[in-house]
């Protein structure tokens, strides 16, 4: 494959408005829609407002919807694309817009600060952790997360619904939940917090309708609904849902 | 810009909600897919109303569910008076003459109502029917949403309890199955194409049932400790392997469920005879 | 006066990697108000591409390793020009640092019996690089990312206010550290987002800013490495120290152009992996060097045998250092037996099953998949040498990391030098983070501490020069009449940026030769001149032309560093590698070379080609430590040191 001329529409615009704005741009062999962008940046509009640091998948900074679909920049590849075919990249449309492909992601950095951290277990020095490899299994999958947004940015809960917001901390944070519940060491239980029905009262897990956008996006392939989301759910009935459950838990009490 | 929220201070533009929001990029279309979305939520709505209809027809007519030595999975267990005799079958007539409708709304309520719960179905259905969202990145036209966070869809959390239930009606569609090995005229060791039908059916029904989420669950997703588990996880992890084919698993048991009804329909209303094998 | 908002706090970290994030961490703990500033978005630092692991002596795969083990490889490696204290410092506390980051959550992978599982590396006697998978450096950053939250979350419930005493400034990017006569006073900062200037002030700046790889054309490294804390540092007056010693991985992708560079890891070759040529040899025997032949495998039976039986058997040749491995596939490229597309083959496919290629690297899987078509667990992947750590850096004190002759000034991480001495081992950069980090914020909290009730003040000249100097490239197109030198049209920063790229990557690359290293001198300063007339276009709010054209004086200083540096040693060690002077020279051992500013007064006029901006100075190192010392073997000593060392 040779170079051609692609036609791409770029937004540029800021808070106070903007729109697509049409560029003709040399592509080569092997190129990713990040190239182009960069292309771009340096041959036609020099301010043309883009993140990305490593360009390699792994940072989760290029994050943007290329022909309406979240996706990050730097793994989207020009072959997949028609010659003909016009490709359209906008900012994540979740997020209020900064500047042209440059999103406000902060309320991902607010619901991060809602989750309670790790717990460590008491009486347990650094050197003496023992865990097995099948348990932290489950977690490690989730810490595979680079935080691209891309889950939060396609999740229709907070998309289409702004209002949402507050009460929803989005998939990879309720991911995050996940992840301590099942972290092998993590003693919140001990320490008085509950974190199966935290995900349901405070983090709006109950919000989350399970249709999987957010596993579709994910540049790590992490299976955030088969794995995270809906193990979470069937813990929070556990605490909330299942009287059987709770019997047995009251009664076990009773006997401890 | 710190780790905060504070939005900046450039005058918004005034504009509606969901991605057209103010502060959001203005972009007036509801969404920029090029690729044709819309396919995957209209197969699968038609793909359901499909089975729906179908199987309202069948769950109502009250005829031609039997036909020795078949009984339409829509009919097992037979729980009432006015169901047709069965050798040996699962029917046992627990609601009497009262009961004046067919006999399989009283049984069919549990399988519709784990697949109804089912983490598969509710998105399928919520994509294919609610359009909420129709496809991912694609605007919902409702104007507010709440999910399963109130009634009545606060309710899909009794799914493991339809599981268990499940459980049962597979017990006794496998049961129906092993029946499936006799002749029109109960003798054993006879295999007609139902049987086959039968087989396929039994097997895709465990696999669904098995791969329910809620059964991970159960079997050991609860565990914080799989290293003090074994049995559990390892119980966990084959579970788990069907998961991962939850959807494909939910729509071959639903096809074959439907074509086993549809195959003793076909043999009781004598539209076809049943092939002998043996 | 220029008009910026204030903040006083006690101690600034410029940069959130592992560095910056550890420090961070550690001054907040200490009681210091710390506020943390970084380039890119909270998380995004370059430490997440590291991917092979954290190297550090827990014996948990091997029980013979200890701390001097691990002090021996890091000397060796570093061709015993390393900072012995601070390779002492390092091999003694990663350990610790290790088991701290699992109570703060992280999730390592794990060995049969439950504790950490150390893997293989380039240069390491023993299995020693704790990890998980491929994706270690990611789970560092997130681990010292969740940490501030955590920290934060405590001063919520104590304060009301989560940023009360840990604050990140994301997006936002330092252009000055500002100084109260000889001492640090703040630094001066502009938000990408806005474009808005602010000051903090602080009497403690720990910078932790890491490479300066973006300087090269071909690198394995981001955006963000434009060598902005070296620069920093010269420009208050701290020297740095080493700055030819620039590692190149040997293994970065070649094809296709677009990512060239990118990292491939070194756990592919520590978990089985082989290089061979167009003629299917496996070259790397041929390169074992006369300081390493009796602990490397001299057949390929021997070396294959090893990965079962290390201790009956040598380590494969594959496991060199860095800088000999990349030298190798070098030569054979350049003798006509690399891969189409100028590199070398790098084969897992017939050494593992799919399966466990998957499991074990599972994003070297993912990114030849994605990027290249190249499915890895079925035909071999082509590599070749990209620029990837500066060992040089800023000269610091080994066991306070504070920067020399600037009180106030502290360093840590890739930004600090003379820890990895002339070549950095693999896995060795994020045990140096956590180590360096911890003491540069230890430090640089009791520093502020003590200076309460006489803080350092923030000289309004200064504040109005930085501003200035950042405002500068929007005025270029004027002609850049009265401040900038005369004449000539407004440069596009991106244009000055690739020559710059070129220029290091062709004439003070991996081989170095005396006439080239000249001519690049000449065309440093040319290109400095013009960068004077970087022009931009549009207004400050995140405008990337602009913060690269304030990005290009970092990376102009930084290079000539490099090349001055490369120019005055006479002989190749490690990351630096002179076709004029092949081999490494026992007098050149404990040499430091000092880059200062030549005008540290008019650092912001150094616009003269000729004269240059930056001065060398020789410095003889300390001797090693009698007790370290004794570490090595004789005839081990003998390759190294010069004479009299040995006999003192």
């Amino acid at each position: 494959m040779s170079g051609y001329q692609a036609r791409f529409q770029v937004w540029r615009g800021d808070a106070a408005g903007g729109g697509l704005t049409d560029f003709t741009v040399e592509v080569n062999e092997g190129e990713v829609v990040l190239d182009i962008i960069h292309r771009i940046q340096a041959t036609q509009a020099p301010d043309l407002a883009v993140r990305w640091n490593c360009k390699a998948g792994k940072c989760g900074s290029c994050s943007a919807e290329i022909n309406g679909r979240p996706r990050l920049m730097c793994m989207t590849r020009m072959s997949v694309f028609t010659r003909g075919e016009t490709v359209t990249v906008t900012p994540l449309r979740t997020f209020p817009v900064v500047r042209d492909l440059v999103t406000d992601v902060g309320f991902n950095y607010t619901k991060a600060r809602e989750v309670p951290a790790f717990v460590p277990p008491p009486g347990l020095g650094p050197g003496e952790y023992r865990m097995m490899q099948e348990d932290v299994d489950r977690p490690q999958e989730f810490r595979k997360c680079i935080e691209c947004f891309l889950c939060q940015d396609t999740c229709h809960v907070v998309r289409d619904h702004e209002e949402n917001k507050t009460a929803f901390a989005g998939p990879r944070y309720l991911m995050r939940v996940a992840e301590l519940d099942m972290h092998p060491l993590d003693a919140a239980a001990e320490a008085g917090l509950d974190r199966k029905s935290t995900a349901q009262d405070e983090h709006g897990l109950g919000y989350c309708n399970i249709t999987k956008c957010c596993t579709e996006v994910c540049p790590e392939g992490i299976k955030i609904t088969d794995n995270a989301l809906i193990p979470l759910k069937e813990r929070a009935v556990d605490r909330k849902y299942d009287p059987l459950v709770w019997l047995g838990t009251k009664i076990r009490r009773r006997r401890d | 810009m710190a780790t905060g929220t504070e939005p900046p201070d450039t005058e918004p533009h005034p504009r509606g909600g969901g991605v057209r929001s103010p502060r959001r990029a203005a972009i007036a279309a509801p969404h920029l897919r090029t690729d044709r979305w819309w396919l995957a939520p209209a197969g699968t709505a038609a793909g359901l109303l499909a089975f729906v209809v179908y199987s309202t027809w069948r769950a109502f007519a009250d005829a031609d569910y039997y036909a020795a030595p078949y009984v339409s999975p829509f009919y097992s267990p037979c729980l009432a008076e006015r169901c047709a005799p069965m050798r040996s079958g699962p029917n046992w007539e627990i609601f009497g003459p009262w009961w004046g409708i067919s006999p399989a709304i009283i049984i069919l309520i549990f399988p519709l109502g784990f697949r109804l719960t089912c983490y598969y179905y509710r998105k399928a259905y919520y994509r294919g029917f609610w359009a909420s969202p129709p496809a991912c990145a694609v605007a919902e036209p409702h104007r507010t949403y709440t999910g399963e966070t109130r009634f009545p869809l606060i309710l899909q959390n009794v799914h493991r309890y339809f599981f268990y239930a499940a459980l049962l009606v597979a017990l006794v569609l496998t049961y129906d199955t092993v029946l499936a090995f006799r002749d029109e005229h109960y003798a054993w060791g006879h295999m007609g194409l139902g049987t086959l039908v039968f087989s396929a059916n039994i097997v895709l029904i465990w696999a669904y049932t098995l791969s329910c989420h809620s059964c991970r669950h159960i079997v050991g997703g609860k565990l914080k400790h799989f290293s003090r588990h074994p049995v559990r996880y390892r119980a966990w992890r084959w579970v788990g392997r069907l998961n991962a084919r939850h959807m494909q698993l939910a729509w071959a048991s639903l096809i074959s469920v439907a074509l086993a009804d549809l195959y003793v329909y076909l043999v009781a209303s004598g539209a076809f005879d049943d092939p002998r094998l043996f | 006066m220029t008009v910026v908002d204030r903040q006083e706090w006690d101690v600034v970290v410029v940069g959130a990697g592992g560095a910056g994030l550890r420090a961070a961490v550690e001054a907040r703990e200490r009681g210091a108000r710390t506020a943390v500033i970084c380039k890119s978005l909270f998380g995004k630092a370059h430490t997440v591409m590291a991917e092979g692991g954290i190297a550090a002596a827990m014996g948990n795969a091997n029980e013979r390793d200890d701390w001097k083990v691990h002090f021996r490889d890091t000397l060796r490696g570093g061709k015993f020009l390393n900072q012995w204290r601070m390779a002492e410092l390092h091999a003694r506390e990663a350990p610790d640092r290790v088991w701290e980051l699992e109570t703060w959550g992280a999730l390592f992978d794990r060995t049969k019996d439950g504790r950490i599982s150390q893997r293989n590396f380039g240069g390491h006697e023993y299995p020693r690089l704790a990890h998980v998978g491929d994706r270690t450096g990611l789970e560092l950053i997130r681990t010292l990312q969740q940490k501030v939250v955590a920290l934060q979350q405590e001063d919520h419930r104590e304060t009301g206010d989560y940023e009360s005493r840990l604050k990140v400034f994301q997006e936002c990017t330092v252009t000055r550290v500002l100084k109260d006569g000889s001492r640090v006073s703040g630094v001066f900062a502009y938000e990408r987002e806005s474009g808005r200037f602010f000051v903090l002030e602080a009497p403690a700046v720990v910078l932790a800013t890491g490479g300066i790889g973006k300087s090269f054309k071909v690198t394995s490294n981001s955006w963000e490495y434009t060598g902005d804390g070296h620069a920093l540092a010269l420009l208050a007056g701290a020297p740095l120290l080493n700055m030819e010693f620039v590692q190149f991985h040997p293994t970065g992708m070649v094809w296709p152009p677009s990512v060239k560079g990118i990292l491939v890891t070194e756990s592919v070759r520590g978990d089985g992996g082989v290089l061979r040529n167009s003629d299917g040899e496996r070259f790397m025997f041929r390169y074992v060097p006369d300081v390493f032949k009796e602990k490397y495998a001299e057949t390929e039976a021997e070396a294959d045998r090893w990965y079962d039986d290390p201790d009956g058997n040598r380590r494969p040749p594959e496991l060199l250092p860095r800088d000999e491995v990349a030298r190798a596939i070098n030569t054979e490229v350049k003798e006509g037996r690399g891969s189409p597309h100028g590199g070398v083959f790098l084969d897992v496919s017939t050494r593992m099953p799919a399966e466990v290629v998957k499991r074990r690297l599972p994003s070297m899987y993912h990114q030849f998949k994605e990027l290249a078509d190249v499915d890895i667990t079925a035909e071999a992947m082509e590599v070749g040498p990209t620029c990837h750590y500066v060992m040089g850096g800023i000269a610091v004190d080994s066991d306070t990391a504070a920067a020399r002759g600037v009180p106030g000034l502290y360093a840590a991480g890739e930004v600090a030098g003379g820890m990895h001495g002339s070549n950095r081992l693999g896995g060795n950069s994020l045990s140096d983070l956590l180590v360096f980090g911890r003491r540069a914020g230890w430090h640089a909290a009791e520093y502020a501490t003590a200076t309460r009730g006489a803080r350092p003040r923030v000289d309004d000249t200064q504040v109005d020069l930085a501003a200035a100097e950042a405002l500068r490239p929007f005025s270029a197109e004027a002609g850049a009449g009265a401040t900038g030198p005369a004449g000539g049209p407004p440069e596009n920063p991106y244009s000055v940026h690739q020559e710059l790229q070129q220029t290091m990557n062709d004439l003070v690359g991996i081989i170095r030769r005396e006439a080239e290293m000249k001519q690049a001198l000449e065309k440093l300063a040319e290109l400095r001149v013009r960068a004077r007339r970087a022009g931009v276009e549009g207004h400050r709010q995140f405008n990337p032309g602009w913060h690269l054209a304030l990005d290009l004086r970092n990376m102009l200083l930084v290079s000539e560093c490099v090349a001055r540096a490369a120019l005055e040693r006479t002989e190749s060690r490690g990351g630096h590698t002179r076709e004029d002077h092949p081999s490494m020279d026992r007098r050149w051992r404990n040499i430091n070379l000092l880059c200062r500013l030549t005008d540290p007064t008019g650092g912001l006029e150094a616009t003269d080609p000729v004269r240059g901006q930056i001065a060398l100075e020789r410095e003889t190192t300390d001797p090693i430590r009698p007790d370290l010392l004794a570490l090595f073997e004789k005839e081990e000593l003998v390759k190294y040191l010069a004479e009299e060392e040995l006999y003192e």
